[in-house]
């Protein structure tokens, strides 16, 4: 059945993928995609969509559980004037509307617009205006049993030098489920007590684990795990967590005996991570035969704009100034080993491998890919795996010089012994031509370095995009 | 560290062919309650290495898991009990996890193992 999904007006580019991952999660889809409609003439950026979704059961599943639903309906009715609305709702069949008609119910009207504000008095004016419909229910503002809203959008202008993306039209309809935007003031980063240069915003961390299709049961790991903040998303879904980082003083020390990664789960009472370890995602210390034991992979990689990668094996060594050594025995205890940087590229590589090799089949690999705006390739290339479907980009705009692309990949195929071997070689080949790649996947520079002002060909803001008032 | 990490963890220092399972050197252990979920229990049953497990279970002084584990058990709930005890609330909190090849000692410090390796052994 097809239900009105309006969105909140914010992460544009996040909120159909959203919807498609938890429809997928509450309604296991068959290999279909979701079928998706947009009132006329209106743009793909605007609030309003139309979805087709299995049962009204599943529709609101999807919106409880959502982070930027504003609220999925019933639509009895649309129309570009008031007339038409009612025209619209007189003639949607009687046995869809009587059940919520009925005396013994209870019920409200909202009133929402976009794009328009309206005062009280015209609020009041056009729900008065739907005494046509023979509600016989009682009205209950605190508590109803039934919620019915009335929209009405209007063109308001250019945006960001783009074309309006709404014109009126009023939308009547019946509520199902919205959002639990609760959350995001319980989990905000500034109320948690420990947190890292590159903590992730709890919203984008719920957005993530929704991705992942983190629930109870399942077990989640994220290689890069940091304060753990986007563990504690999986976590307050149900979802099992396990995470790894390369530095050690940030997974066991924290700031203290009450503020470290074990402490942010118990400040939310959630249950504490399976396990925490340091390991290097360039050389995991999983064992022979270990493999599909993770459901999702959640990270975040260090990708070198604000936090750059580390990988073992020794800073002059891989530059090739030192010959290789030994770390003599009686300095062995406490020995700190000295890390090299990670480039990009490889982060990726290893983190696509590990992936393919420890995800379950249908396991989900949600990660945020840098990108570079200013690029002249209209078609981005994001990295590909022939174990995995990229089934979902988000982009989110930084600056206006570089964004970060959320990326969902499923695992569609197993893990062979051809695809490790490739990787294998892969692998010896970054550790010898450490240096190129470093220079080659340099992202900091091409997002941090002044622009040459003399330059006509540097545009500003090169690709014009809506975005939301907040993002 | 739980059992469940310590079934899944080998040394990984270059030229080491037999890195799992690592033995374990308790210093201080310590079992916290943890939710039973059978669902999660019962996929874990397929995943670990049985006999590691139970050896990791015996050097951290439990000794009750069964030596072979069976089809049919998985229907047993005493016996998932028990697994789940294993796997999951049993903690190395301080110790060493010991290559059986090298005898490398990784250490684990507040329940956390350090898997990283010095420069000599990548």
């Amino acid at each position: 059945m097809w239900y009105l999904c309006v969105f909140f007006h914010r992460l544009l580019d996040y909120r159909r993928p959203e919807v498609e991952a938890l429809a997928d999660l509450f309604a296991a889809f068959e290999d279909c995609p979701l079928e998706w409609k947009l009132p006329q003439n209106y743009h793909f950026d605007s609030p309003f969509h139309f979805v087709n979704l299995p049962s009204e059961d599943v529709a609101r599943n999807v919106a409880h559980r959502s982070i930027l639903i504003k609220g999925i309906y019933e639509l009895w009715g649309e129309g570009s004037s008031f007339e038409e609305l009612e025209e619209a709702i007189k003639t949607y069949p009687v046995d869809r509307k009587l059940p919520y008609l009925v005396s013994e119910s209870t019920f409200k009207i909202n009133f929402d617009s976009f794009g328009k504000g309206f005062s009280s008095e015209e609020k009041n004016d056009r729900i008065h205006r739907l005494s046509f419909i023979p509600f016989e229910g009682r009205v209950s503002l605190r508590d109803p049993e039934n919620i019915f809203w009335l929209m009405e959008a209007d063109d308001y202008g250019s945006n960001n030098g783009l074309p309006p993306i709404t014109e009126k039209r009023i939308f009547f309809g019946r509520e199902i489920g919205c959002a639990d935007r609760k959350l995001l003031p319980t989990y905000q980063l500034k109320s948690r007590t420990y947190l890292g240069p590159t903590a992730m915003d709890a919203e984008m961390a719920f957005l993530m684990a929704n991705q992942a299709q983190a629930k109870s049961g399942k077990l989640v790991y994220d290689p890069f795990v940091g304060t753990g903040s986007i563990l504690v998303a999986a976590a307050h879904y149900g979802a099992m967590t396990m995470g790894a980082d390369i530095d050690i003083r940030v997974v066991r020390d924290g700031h203290g005996p009450d503020c470290n990664v074990w402490s942010n789960f118990k400040q939310y009472g959630l249950p504490m991570p399976i396990s925490l370890l340091r390991a290097d995602n360039n050389l995991p210390p999983w064992r022979a035969g270990l493999k599909e034991i993770f459901d999702a992979i959640i990270c975040d990689p260090p990708y070198g704009v604000r936090a750059g990668g580390r990988k073992s094996g020794g800073r002059k060594l891989l530059k090739g100034v030192v010959d290789p050594y030994t770390v003599p025995d009686n300095l062995r205890t406490g020995h700190i080993p000295s890390t090299a940087s990670y480039s990009l590229v490889e982060c990726v590589h290893d983190l696509l491998d590990l992936a393919a090799r420890m995800l379950v089949m249908d396991g989900r690999l949600v990660y945020f890919y840098p990108k570079v705006r200013d690029d002249d390739s209209i078609i981005s290339k994001f990295p590909e795996h022939p174990c995995f479907k990229l089934v979902a980009v988000s982009e989110q705009i930084l600056s206006s010089r570089y964004s970060r692309v959320l990326l969902t990949m499923i695992k569609i195929r197993p893990y062979t012994e051809d695809i490790a071997e490739e990787a294998r070689i892969k692998h010896l080949e970054f550790k010898i031509n450490h240096l190129k790649w470093l220079e080659d996947g340099n992202l900091h520079s091409a997002v941090f370095n002044p622009v040459n002002q003399g330059d006509d060909t540097y545009v500003k803001d090169p690709k014009k995009k809506y975005r939301g008032k907040y993002v | 560290m739980r059992l469940l990490t310590h079934n899944m963890l080998s040394s990984n220092i270059k030229g080491v062919t037999q890195g799992f399972p690592l033995q374990i050197e308790v210093t201080k252990s310590i079992t916290k309650q943890v939710d039973f979920n059978p669902d999660f229990i019962k996929n874990m049953l397929v995943k670990v290495e049985w006999k590691a497990l139970v050896e990791a279970a015996r050097a951290m002084g439990y000794g009750e898991l069964p030596e072979t584990v069976e089809v049919g058990m998985v229907e047993d709930e005493d016996f998932l009990r028990k697994f789940h005890h294993a796997l999951l609330e049993i903690h190395l909190e301080e110790g060493f996890l010991v290559c059986p090849q090298t005898g490398r000692k990784f250490p684990v410090c507040k329940g956390i193992p350090n898997m990283l390796l010095n420069e000599d052994e990548v």
